[in-house]
């Protein structure tokens, strides 16, 4: 799982900056009496980009649902852009409308077409005129290089297409934060590298991200830190020279060993 | 470069395809006679095809359209055809055709039942045809007020004063919230209208009445009959239970408690019980629950009773739809910030009612057809009718035309149905 990334990375607009986007402070969740996720905290500052890699079954995808409240916690705080997240309904309508999330299986919506997927939520949300929320989809469907689609269903794109459009359809709520959950994982591998380019260039500009992904290439290059999860827990968090040349959990480096293979 | 090595230098073109390929030979083997037994049985059908028509045919074109009495027209028959041949007696339809389509509405009025059929179809074109102008909408929001005057008749102010509850449940919702609140609003914008028809919709329309008695000829439900009663019911049952069913289907998924249990129970108790127990329950028992001096016209109770019905039957067919939605189209429209009632509107019942068409349609066709039930209450529908025509003494004996005539009536309009759901399907589909 690691797809080489042979571009050089620009990193003029890359800076961390001291805000904290996301403080998530003792947090604890069960599913019933399954204790899925066990006293998680992780600050992440805005600009920051974030992998989180872990065994499967480990509760990557229930911590980036917790952020924008796909899921609720039982204990501890999470606090997103200043707002913390509980059970008011405006509080969290107003966080998913700042936080783009994007799904290992696309999720696009298979009646409406690729541009009426991107124009949908800042027409209804956000209240945006019909003939501006077109626009700004057609400058993000640019973007992710795929403008010639805009009036296909998602039915008709490939993978790495629909996934791009996903995308897009995000970034036109111009969200301040992006959660990605596997975002390659259900691709064939000729597609994954251009979904990775569009995830490159949005680091690039400075986007805060989440990624939960198992390409230890992207990882590498982009992340300023990597966390490693086992069991609801997280085992190992560190910048990504260290993470991956100096794993220091026994955990860390069986997982290392498997997903970059025998090396 | 070894010996056996092979480079392709030109991709190659297409080449039509061999004769045996195409053409009505090619599918007249393929599908008549591909195998023995295949053969066999396109051979018995093409005799029983046979057998049927030389039977029916006959019998329809051999027949006789102008005479006055069943006996008039085995008479005739036997005149023209020769001795022993048998026709049908077209001439019942002939004679009644406008009592089995309109019952014993006034015949000098016979056009304001027309009109109404033609404006429904201005109507539901915006409803049926994406190309149709939006603005069309606003005739079809009035038309169920403008076809009940013109099919009933009366004072105009019924319709417009029955009409403005909606008007006032509006002003609720638009200048409530601000005054006590968006829940207030939205209970009072359900209460307000019911207690404005219940209580100054009658005092309101006496007075309109004096000052401006505008109206035109009213006509008693009793005159009412025919096909026409058996579209009445069943458009105006069509109609309202697809909402219906919907907040049916989404109230049983309804995380409260109080809204779960009061659908499913609706749910399962309607579709437990036969229709016709509703249809009598309709017809005798409904006045004794309403307030004393109310007089509820029967077709509006039937409407009612039928409306039920469909409306429990929709709500699941409609859930089934639901539950073949992926929850990742729950989780994306959350995701981006949608609401509850936006991402039902936007996201979750268009898919849901996309895969639910074929269903949806066949509970509509279900629908219609029982509508004939209401004869066992006493409507005089069609069915209702055959029986008195049949107990005329010109007709006495006649069966097969009649009925062959309503269920062509019926089925011109069932088969409508299905293939506008059809085009529908064709129309919706976005390949997946
Ligand atoms: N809705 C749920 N109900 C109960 N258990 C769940 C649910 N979703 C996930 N789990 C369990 O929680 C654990 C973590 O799941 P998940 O966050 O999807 O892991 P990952 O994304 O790391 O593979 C798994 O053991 C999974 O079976
Ligand atoms: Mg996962």
């Amino acid at each position: 799982m690691v797809t080489e990334i042979e571009r050089e990375i620009d990193r003029s607009h890359m800076e961390v900056s001291d805000e904290i986007a996301i403080q998530i402070t003792g947090m604890n969740k069960w599913y019933g009496a399954f204790h899925v996720l066990k006293d998680i905290n992780i600050t992440v500052n805005r600009g920051e980009r974030i992998v989180v890699c872990g065994p499967s079954g480990s509760g990557k995808s229930t911590l980036i649902r917790c952020i924008n409240r796909l899921e609720v916690h039982q204990e501890g705080t999470i606090i997103v852009d200043g707002t913390e997240l509980s059970s008011d309904l405006k509080n969290i309508d107003k966080i998913r409308s700042e936080v783009g999330m994007v799904f290992q299986h696309f999720n696009l919506f298979p009646h409406l077409s690729v541009l009426e997927n991107c124009t949908l939520a800042p027409i209804w949300v956000r209240g945006i005129p019909k003939k501006e929320a077109e626009e700004t989809a057609m400058r993000y469907l640019e973007k992710v290089k795929i403008p010639e689609q805009a009036l296909k269903f998602p039915g008709q794109l490939s993978g790495g297409q629909q996934q791009r459009v996903a995308i897009a359809r995000s970034l036109c709520m111009e969200p301040r934060i992006m959660l990605f959950d596997e975002p390659t994982s259900a691709l064939d591998p000729e597609m994954i590298s251009e979904v990775l380019d569009t995830m490159i260039e949005l680091a690039e500009e400075g986007m805060t991200m989440i990624v939960v992904t198992h390409e230890m290439g992207f990882a590498r290059k982009v992340a300023n830190r990597v966390i490693f999860m086992d069991d609801g827990q997280i085992v190992e968090e560190n910048v990504p020279e260290e993470f991956f040349g100096n794993p220091q959990s026994e955990r860390t480096k069986l997982f290392l060993s498997q997903i970059l293979g025998h090396q | 470069m070894t010996e056996q090595s092979y480079v392709r230098t030109e991709m190659l073109g297409e080449k039509p395809p061999p004769s045996s390929q195409v053409g009505p030979v090619k599918w007249v083997m393929e599908n008549l006679f591909s195998s023995i037994p295949n053969a066999v049985m396109t051979l018995v059908s093409v005799w029983a095809v046979y057998f049927l028509l030389s039977g029916i045919l006959p019998w329809t074109f051999q027949s006789s359209w102008n005479s006055t009495s069943l006996h008039g027209c085995r008479a005739y028959i036997v005149e023209k055809y020769g001795e022993g041949t048998e026709g049908a007696c077209w001439s019942v339809i002939n004679e009644r055709w406008k009592q089995l389509l309109f019952g014993f509405y006034p015949k000098e009025l016979y056009w304001r039942p027309v009109v109404t059929l033609i404006l429904m179809f201005v109507a539901i074109s915006p409803v049926l045809f994406a190309s149709v102008p939006r603005k069309v909408m606003l005739f079809s929001v009035i038309y169920p007020f403008l076809a009940f005057w013109l099919l009933w008749g009366g004072s105009i102010w019924l319709p417009i004063v029955a009409f403005s509850g909606f008007g006032v449940a509006y002003l609720a919702i638009v200048f409530g919230p601000a005054l006590i609140g968006s829940l207030g609003a939205t209970i009072v914008a359900g209460v307000l209208p019911i207690v404005y028809w219940l209580f100054l919709a009658g005092p309101i329309i006496a007075g309109l009445n004096s000052v401006a008695p505008i109206g035109i000829e009213g006509i008693d439900s009793d005159q009412m009959g025919g096909f026409m009663i058996s579209m009445i019911i069943g458009i105006s049952g069509i109609a309202l239970s697809l909402p219906i069913g919907i907040l049916l289907a989404l109230g049983r998924q309804s995380p409260l408690f109080i809204v779960k249990t009061i659908c499913v129970t609706f749910i399962e108790f309607i579709r437990g019980v036969p229709l016709i127990t509703l249809l009598f329950v309709a017809s005798v028992l409904l006045n004794y629950f309403l307030p004393p001096g109310t007089n509820f016209d029967l077709i509006l109770r039937v409407i009612i009773m039928v409306t039920f019905f469909a409306a429990a039957y929709m709500a699941e067919v409609i859930r089934g739809g639901l539950a073949a939605l992926p929850k990742g189209q729950f989780e994306a429209a959350d995701a981006l910030g949608l609401d509850y009632w936006k991402a039902t509107r936007l996201i979750i019942m268009p898919q849901a009612l996309k895969v639910s068409i074929p269903n949806i349609v066949s509970n509509f066709i279900g629908l219609f057809k029982d509508t004939t039930l209401v004869s066992i209450i006493g409507l005089l529908d069609p069915m209702g009718l055959s029986r008195a025509i049949v107990a005329d003494q010109n007709w006495n004996g006649i069966v097969w035309e009649i009925y062959a005539f309503i269920a062509l009536l019926f089925w011109i309009f069932t088969f409508s149905m299905s293939r506008y759901s059809m085009y529908l399907e064709r129309k919706l589909a976005t390949g997946h």
